[in-house]
Formats: C-alpha cells, sequence, structure tokens
C-alpha cells in the first residue's frame, strides 16, 4: 500500500473510532475543543528549557483516550508517523547550543539538548491531544464546534470540505502514482521532473473539481454558509469538563508539581 | 401554470477560450415527459444541461421553466424547481455523512430542521438507502453513491429532474435498478446518456445532438432505427434493437417506450432492491 493510502486508512479510523459512544464520546465537542485550546496555550507557553514542568500535562491524553476506549498502539504508531517533523526542527539545538547546565555524574548535559527534549515533549504532547480529539469527537464534530463558537463561515467550510475530499484526492494520487510506476522501468520515469508534472496535474484536476463541486452546491441552494441539522446540547457536566480540566492545566501551569513533589521528598528524606 | 415543462429557444453559447459548444438550439418538453440528450462525446449535452438551471447563462436566446425564464432573478425559484444529478457522485456529495449531505438543499431553502429531517428519511426510502444515512460518502460503493446522489436532489422535491450520465460506471444490476427507479419517478426528465438502452427503455422522445446542434427530435423508436442518423450522430443502435449476434436472429418486440408516463402504458416496475 501506498504512503498515501496508509495515511487515509489511519484518518479513516480516527473517524471510525469517533463513533464510539464512551463517556469521553458524549461530552460536547465545545467543551473538548476548548479545554484542548487551553491545554495548547498552557503548553507552549513554557520556557525553551523547560522539561520537568511538561511532565504533567500527559495526563490529560491519557485520562481522555483510556476512558474513551482508543486503542493505545494504534494513537502511539500515528504519534511517531508524525513525528519526525519535531525531530527534524530541534535537531540542530544541541550543536548551537552546547553550554553545560547540568552534570549527571561525568556526563555534562548542554542547554541544547534540553531544549531539543523541551521541543520534542512539547509537539508529543499537543499531537497526542490533537488526535485523542479528533478520535472522541470526530472531525465534523470539531468543524461543528468551530463554527457554534463563531469561527468564520469561510474557515469552517474549507475544514469541512478538506475532510471530505482528502480521500478522493488520495484515492487519484494514489491511481497516478500506480499508473506511473506500471509504465516506468529502474529509475526511468521515476525521476522528480516527472513527480513535479504530476503534482501539476493533481492541482488542476483538483481546480476542476473544486468548480464541479460549487456547481453542485450552488444548484442546492449554497450562499456561503453550511447548515447543519444536528443540534448540540452544553449541559452542566460539559460545562464541569472545560472549566475543572482549565484548571487543571493552568494549575499544572502555574506551580511546578514535580519541583514540588521534589521539594517534598528531599524534605522528608531529610 | 404547469412547472414541470421545459422551453429552450434558439441557444447558443460559446466558453471563454472560443469553443462553440452550443448552436441555436430549440425544443419543448412537457409535464412528465422523459427525454434522451444523446450524442457522441463532446458534442454539448453537459454544457445543455448546465443551462437548464442557470449554472451557465446563454450567449443568445432563453431557456424556460414551467414559463419562467431563467435569469438571475429568479434563479432560486428555478433552482428549487429543476434537480440536477451530476456525472461524478462525489462531485454532489460534500457533506460529511449521507443524512446531511441529503439534508443541504431542504436545509438551504430555510426548512425547520424536523420538515428537513422527514425529507431525508423519505428520499433516502425512495431510493432505498434509508440503512445509508449515517455513513459517509467516501465509504459507499458507486451504485450506493450514485442511489444518494439522487436522493440529494429528490429532496428538494423538484418538479424536473436532470441528470448527466446517470448509469455511468455502474454494474449491470445497479444499472438495472436505476433504470427501474427512474421509470418510477413521475418528474420531467432530461438524461443525457450513452447507454442507448438506457434510453430507449425511459425515455419516449430522444433527442440527437452533433456539433452543438440538434440533429433530431423524434420518438425514441424511429430515432434508433434510423440508422444514417445515428452514424451522423456518432451512435449505433441499442443491442436490445440489433439482430442477435449469436444466431443472427431479428430483434424481438422492441423495448421502447412510446407512451408517456402516466399514460396508458403499463405501470412501470418498481426498483427490485437497493441501489448497490
Amino acid at each position: 500500500m501506498s504512503s498515501v493510502a496508509t495515511g487515509l486508512s489511519a484518518l479513516d479510523r480516527l473517524d471510525r473510532l469517533a463513533r464510539l459512544d464512551t463517556r469521553v464520546h458524549r461530552v460536547d465537542p465545545r467543551a473538548k475543543v476548548i479545554a484542548t485550546a487551553v491545554y495548547i496555550v498552557c503548553v507552549v507557553s513554557y520556557g525553551r528549557y523547560d522539561v520537568l514542568g511538561l511532565l504533567p500535562f500527559a495526563v490529560f491524553p491519557v485520562v481522555l483516550a483510556t476512558e474513551g476506549g482508543l486503542p493505545l498502539g494504534f494513537l502511539g504508531r500515528l504519534l511517531l508517523v508524525v513525528s519526525p517533523f519535531a525531530l527534524v526542527m530541534g535537531a540542530f539545538n544541541p550543536l548551537f547550543d552546547r553550554e553545560v547546565v547540568a552534570q549527571v555524574g561525568a556526563w555534562g548535559i548542554t542547554g541544547g539538548w534540553i531544549s531539543y527534549a523541551s521541543i520534542v515533549l512539547r509537539f508529543l504532547l499537543t499531537a497526542a491531544t490533537a488526535l485523542v480529539l479528533t478520535a472522541t469527537t470526530s472531525f465534523t464534530g470539531i468543524c461543528l464546534a468551530l463554527q457554534k463558537l463563531r469561527v468564520p463561515d469561510v474557515l469552517v467550510t474549507q475544514l469541512l470540505l478538506l475532510f471530505r475530499y482528502i480521500f478522493v484526492l488520495g484515492d487519484e494520487a494514489t491511481r497516478m502514482s500506480q499508473a506511473r510506476r506500471l509504465r516506468s522501468f529502474g529509475r526511468r520515469g521515476m525521476g522528480w521532473r516527472v513527480y513535479g508534472q504530476m503534482l501539476g496535474q493533481l492541482l488542476l484536476r483538483t481546480v476542476a473539481r473544486a468548480q464541479r463541486i460549487y456547481l453542485a452546491m450552488k444548484c442546492r441552494g449554497f450562499d456561503g454558509e453550511i447548515r447543519v441539522a444536528q443540534r448540540l446540547r452544553f449541559r452542566t457536566a460539559d460545562l464541569l469538563f472545560t472549566i475543572g480540566w482549565s484548571a487543571v492545566f493552568i494549575l499544572f501551569r502555574v506551580v511546578d508539581l514535580p519541583l514540588a513533589v521534589g521539594h517534598l521528598v528531599t524534605g522528608l528524606g531529610g | 401554470m404547469s412547472h414541470h415543462t421545459i422551453s429552450v429557444r434558439e441557444l447558443s453559447f460559446a466558453y471563454p477560450d472560443g469553443t462553440r459548444a452550443l448552436d441555436d438550439v430549440s425544443f419543448e418538453v412537457g409535464h412528465g415527459e422523459a427525454i434522451a440528450v444523446v450524442g457522441a462525446n463532446g458534442v454539448g449535452k453537459s454544457t445543455l444541461l448546465l443551462h437548464l438551471n442557470g449554472l451557465l447563462t446563454p450567449a443568445h436566446g432563453t431557456v424556460d421553466i414551467g414559463g419562467i425564464p431563467v435569469t438571475k432573478g429568479t434563479l432560486p425559484d428555478i433552482r428549487r424547481t429543476v434537480g440536477m444529478v451530476f456525472q461524478d457522485p462525489d462531485d454532489q456529495l460534500f457533506m460529511p455523512t449521507v443524512a446531511e449531505d441529503v439534508g443541504f438543499g431542504p436545509l438551504n431553502l430555510g426548512l425547520p430542521a424536523d420538515a428537513v429531517a422527514a425529507r431525508v428519511v423519505e428520499a433516502l426510502a425512495r431510493v432505498g438507502a434509508a440503512h445509508l444515512a449515517e455513513r459517509p460518502p467516501y465509504r459507499l460503493s458507486g451504485g450506493e453513491k450514485r442511489a444518494v446522489a439522487i436522493a440529494t436532489v429528490l429532496a428538494m422535491e423538484p418538479n424536473v429532474l436532470v441528470m448527466d450520465e446517470p448509469s455511468s460506471g455502474l454494474d449491470p444490476q445497479a444499472r438495472r435498478r436505476l433504470i427501474g427507479l427512474l421509470a418510477s419517478f413521475e418528474h420531467t426528465r432530461i438524461i443525457a446518456t450513452h447507454d442507448l438502452d438506457l434510453a430507449a427503455e425511459l425515455c419516449e422522445r430522444t433527442i440527437v445532438m452533433g456539433g452543438g446542434r440538434v440533429l433530431a427530435d423524434r420518438p425514441t423508436a424511429q430515432v434508433f432505427r434510423d440508422d444514417e442518423l445515428l452514424a451522423a450522430g456518432g451512435l449505433e443502435r441499442p443491442l436490445g434493437m440489433r439482430a442477435c449476434p449469436v444466431c443472427g436472429a431479428p430483434p424481438g418486440p422492441a423495448k421502447v417506450r412510446t407512451t408517456r408516463s402516466g399514460g396508458a402504458a403499463a405501470p412501470p416496475e418498481p426498483p427490485a432492491g437497493p441501489l448497490r
């Protein structure tokens, strides 16, 4: 299977998981979206050398994933698939920042390695939370929440159509690449030049399809706003979910929990 | 006045790149009639269909639906009256689930939520796709997509159905069920197709197009026996009207519709099952 097809099947599986019916799935999408937004803001607001302070934040995705009955192995593999981005982004930190900031036995740990660890950890936390949010809310649910939270229609429409047509586009790309492989031998025909032309073709086909979709939408009275009949209900439990988790995140951010625990332990020991 | 009639007069259209797609096309369609539009690739069939609900604006000539001219001002009315089923169902099914897609049009018409829900249920039941309501469109088979695409249009309760290649890409049984479904409709129908057997079974009248013009507009049975006309239109006789390719026996009594639907003809058989 091509990498495109693998990615799409993972996306498809996320969407299927979102149809489960658990306590986490039943929480109003808006509550989950707001809590996630607070979470992300808290996590990315840490300084570049913070590592320990971030650790408690793992609680949120882990609790949601287990309560939501999500397969942890599948989520872990997805995280691995997306992690090269973060691994590459911070890869130069250890080279540029060689000042030793901590000593473990004979080992000097440089600031570069600590900031690298911080970047990767922050990425893992936020990406895991985004995946868990999608797998417990569904992409459509998230879009609906965004619409109700007054995010501009243009953006919501884009997201909805993106999710719908990423499968069509993926199939088209897979077919094109299969057609090329069938008529390429060895390295002939597999070069970058052809690759560029294929991308161009794909873009043109996408534009043509977009025009046909727009016509079909106009035929059925589209006026710029996608209306969804589904109604959301924001109950007290949803409010508690939002406020409770947000309070926890802010607490984590304000009180350095690992440090406090460390003080407590060493204090007791001494 | 009936909303179900179509009147196209001296219609001409050229694309911005200069391609002359339609040249002086005129025809009339009466209440409840089923008309086939046939012709080779690129003779302007799809362009003609796009004029019937104002997706393209004529360079010359007029299109009237139920006596109302298609203009910018009448577009909302026209689009409620004329339901268009596109050639590729993937272009038509753009919402996250089947039910939401079928509800898209009625919601845009401003119907209240429970009326929309009722229309969704009814339209899906009509095409035998009630069990697909919660499925995302990308997980449907070709026949299912086609059925749902038709339901999205039925939910708007149009008087006229315009279809572009409804049987393309369907397996034989799905195609058979589609024909049954289309035959059971009482709407005025305009069907552009290369499936001449489908045209022969469903449509009492056939318009043959060539080079952007109307080559002939006659009863289907006459059109498909006129080999000269068929050759000029880049067509051939439907399989059902040819001699047997094995034993050479002449075709049996042609299965061609000659009476108007709702007339004296026996009611068409309902579809045998859901489209798959």
